[in-house]
């Protein structure tokens, strides 16, 4: 595949997610049950099919047009932490593509690193408090270093599933300090966190989509 | 598993079917079912700041039990224990915006304070109404550091929106009511405790197992683990429990005395709350501490969770007056 992706490729992102979010569902619930109020994979699923159904009345004409969509229906759809976090990630990736039709490799780590930040100015975490930052932040360093180097996009994001994977795995014996779980305090270790691990779904999925 | 015993009709419309009962039982009351937002009849009031609150349900009778004159505009309702979504925010926003602008009261919990953000800056940027939050945070159960999400808002949310309604009621500015909103939330301090776990309709089962014999002490609105597992205590010992980390935590002495509320979890009986309201007075007196006014009931509850918390409010005349100013809404209702 050529080194740039356009809208229908970025939709084809969207609905994978969709799709793992569906997959994992239970998971994602069972996980946030150890940790949280066990509903992130519920509340996820509502807000992705909400978007898939949002998508498929009519296709967006550029990846900003898309990405707002996704965010404004995540927002109203999936209420509690996740919906906020989620939905302004995605509106800031829509702000990010501006008036693009196509985003190359760069652009991918751009529009990532803008949700990245996005999720921070929300949440307010920081590395090492257990939560979608620390799956997300490594997955975009990765990303933006391996295009850096020239790296094909296929392969970057190859990267920064492998960098979101381990950034899951490292929340595992981490203690939260922001949402539900920091209540737990000590308590809250022992367990991957629900945000990341379905934040990591996001960068599975761009690397099905977008490889 | 014991089965789940509840009047309802579906565990999926029980918010729905909730509201539309709210909307029968309450004509003087208006209800947007589509945005799940429960308004003053009368609003907007020309003039007078609006006040806004919402949350999960499950905690009825706040915040829609609390609209009306001399209290809140409107309350925005959430799936149970799930924070509204901003547009429901927004709709409520915009429908009590009298022109003297809107406060919005959140209960400090993550997803409520990020969907109230949202809301406000949805607002901020298609119209030109001001908006102020404040987030109240008054659970003592947690420790209110860079390593929590801090403290819960729980049973001081009640005296807020009745102290800060009476403010906003009286005409003064949105600053002027935001500032009484902050000062009863910083004069305000709760605990509570948990016998039993309440049930999530749409789980079907309790949400944390507590076994007979134990007790839950310092636990959150939604079954959000407390500070520790206790064996069951009698009132007067349970009412220390609460009551010492409270006094502890803040210096109730002196001034114009506290407002003290004992409130119920939902399953607990009010005869059982007299009973905690007079270990409390007596406590208190023995702190030399004076009860200038009480409330005693279930205002902040957790669906069928069994239990009490208990909050104090040191009180001064600006707070007084506005405690005892008229009110009428569903659930407090005086001088009106």
């Amino acid at each position: 595949m050529a080194d740039t992706v356009d809208t229908t490729a970025l939709l084809a992102w969207v609905r994978e997610f969709a799709r793992l979010i569906e997959e994992h569902r239970d998971l994602l619930t069972e996980l946030d049950s150890a940790i949280g109020d066990a509903d992130h994979g519920v509340n996820l699923h509502r807000g992705m099919s909400a978007v898939v159904a949002a998508l498929a009345e009519d296709t967006p004409d550029r990846p900003a047009e898309l990405f707002k969509r996704t965010g404004m229906t995540l927002v109203s759809t999936v209420g509690g932490a996740s919906g906020p976090l989620y939905g302004t990630a995605f509106l800031r990736m829509s702000a990010a593509a501006g008036d693009a039709e196509t985003l190359d490799g760069a652009d991918v780590a751009k529009i990532l690193r803008a949700a990245l930040d996005g999720v921070v100015a929300r949440g307010k975490a920081q590395a090492g408090d257990k939560t979608m930052y620390d799956a997300l932040a490594p997955a975009v360093a990765g990303l933006e270093e391996a295009v850096g180097n020239g790296q094909p996009l296929s392969h970057a994001l190859g990267i920064a599933v492998r960098a979101a994977e381990q950034g899951r795995e490292a929340t595992i014996p981490m203690v939260a300090r922001k949402g539900r779980a920091s209540y737990l305090g000590e308590r809250s270790a022992g367990h991957p966190d629900p945000g990341a691990t379905s934040v990591t779904l996001l960068v599975v999925a761009a690397a099905a989509a977008l490889a | 598993m014991a089965s789940m015993k509840k009047l309802i009709n579906d565990p999926a419309t029980v918010v729905a079917d909730a509201l539309r009962g709210v909307a029968a039982a309450h004509p003087e009351l208006r209800v947007d079912h589509d945005q799940r937002v429960v308004f003053r009849g009368d609003a907007p009031v020309r003039g007078k700041v609006g006040l806004i609150s919402g949350g999960g349900s499950g905690h009825e009778p706040l915040h829609a039990g609390f609209v009306g004159s001399g209290m809140l505009d409107a309350a925005c309702a959430g799936e149970i224990f799930t924070s509204p979504v901003p547009d429901q925010m927004v709709a409520a926003t915009k429908g009590v915006d009298g022109g003297a602008g809107v406060l919005h009261i959140v209960k400090n919990y993550t997803g409520d304070v990020m969907n109230f953000e949202m809301a406000a800056e949805i607002v901020a940027a298609d119209s030109g109404t001001e908006v102020i939050a404040v987030v109240t945070d008054d659970d003592v159960a947690v420790q209110d550091s860079l390593y929590t999400a801090g403290r819960r808002g729980v049973g001081v949310t009640v005296l807020v929106e009745k102290i800060a309604g009476a403010a906003a009621e009286e005409g003064q500015p949105l600053a002027e009511v935001a500032a009484v909103a902050r000062k009863v939330n910083a004069n305000g301090r709760s605990m509570g405790l948990a016998l039993t776990s309440g049930t999530v309709p749409a789980a079907g089962r309790p949400t944390f197992d507590l076994p007979d014999g134990e007790m839950e002490l310092g636990i959150g609105i939604h079954g959000e683990p407390g500070r520790r597992r206790v064996p069951i205590a009698n009132a007067a010992e349970a009412a220390e429990m609460l009551v010492a980390p409270i006094l502890a935590d803040l210096d109730f002495s002196g001034g114009d005395g506290v407002l003290a509320f004992v409130n119920g979890m939902g399953a607990t009986p009010l005869i059982e709350l007299y009973v905690v309201f007079q270990e409390v007075n007596t406590l208190l007196a023995k702190a030399g501490v004076t009860i200038a006014r009480s409330l005693v009931g279930p205002y902040i509850t957790s669906l069928d969770m069994a239990g009490c918390s208990i909050t104090l409010l040191k009180l001064d005349d600006e707070l007084l007056r506005l405690w005892d100013a008229p009110v009428n809404t569903p659930a407090l209702r005086w001088g009106a």
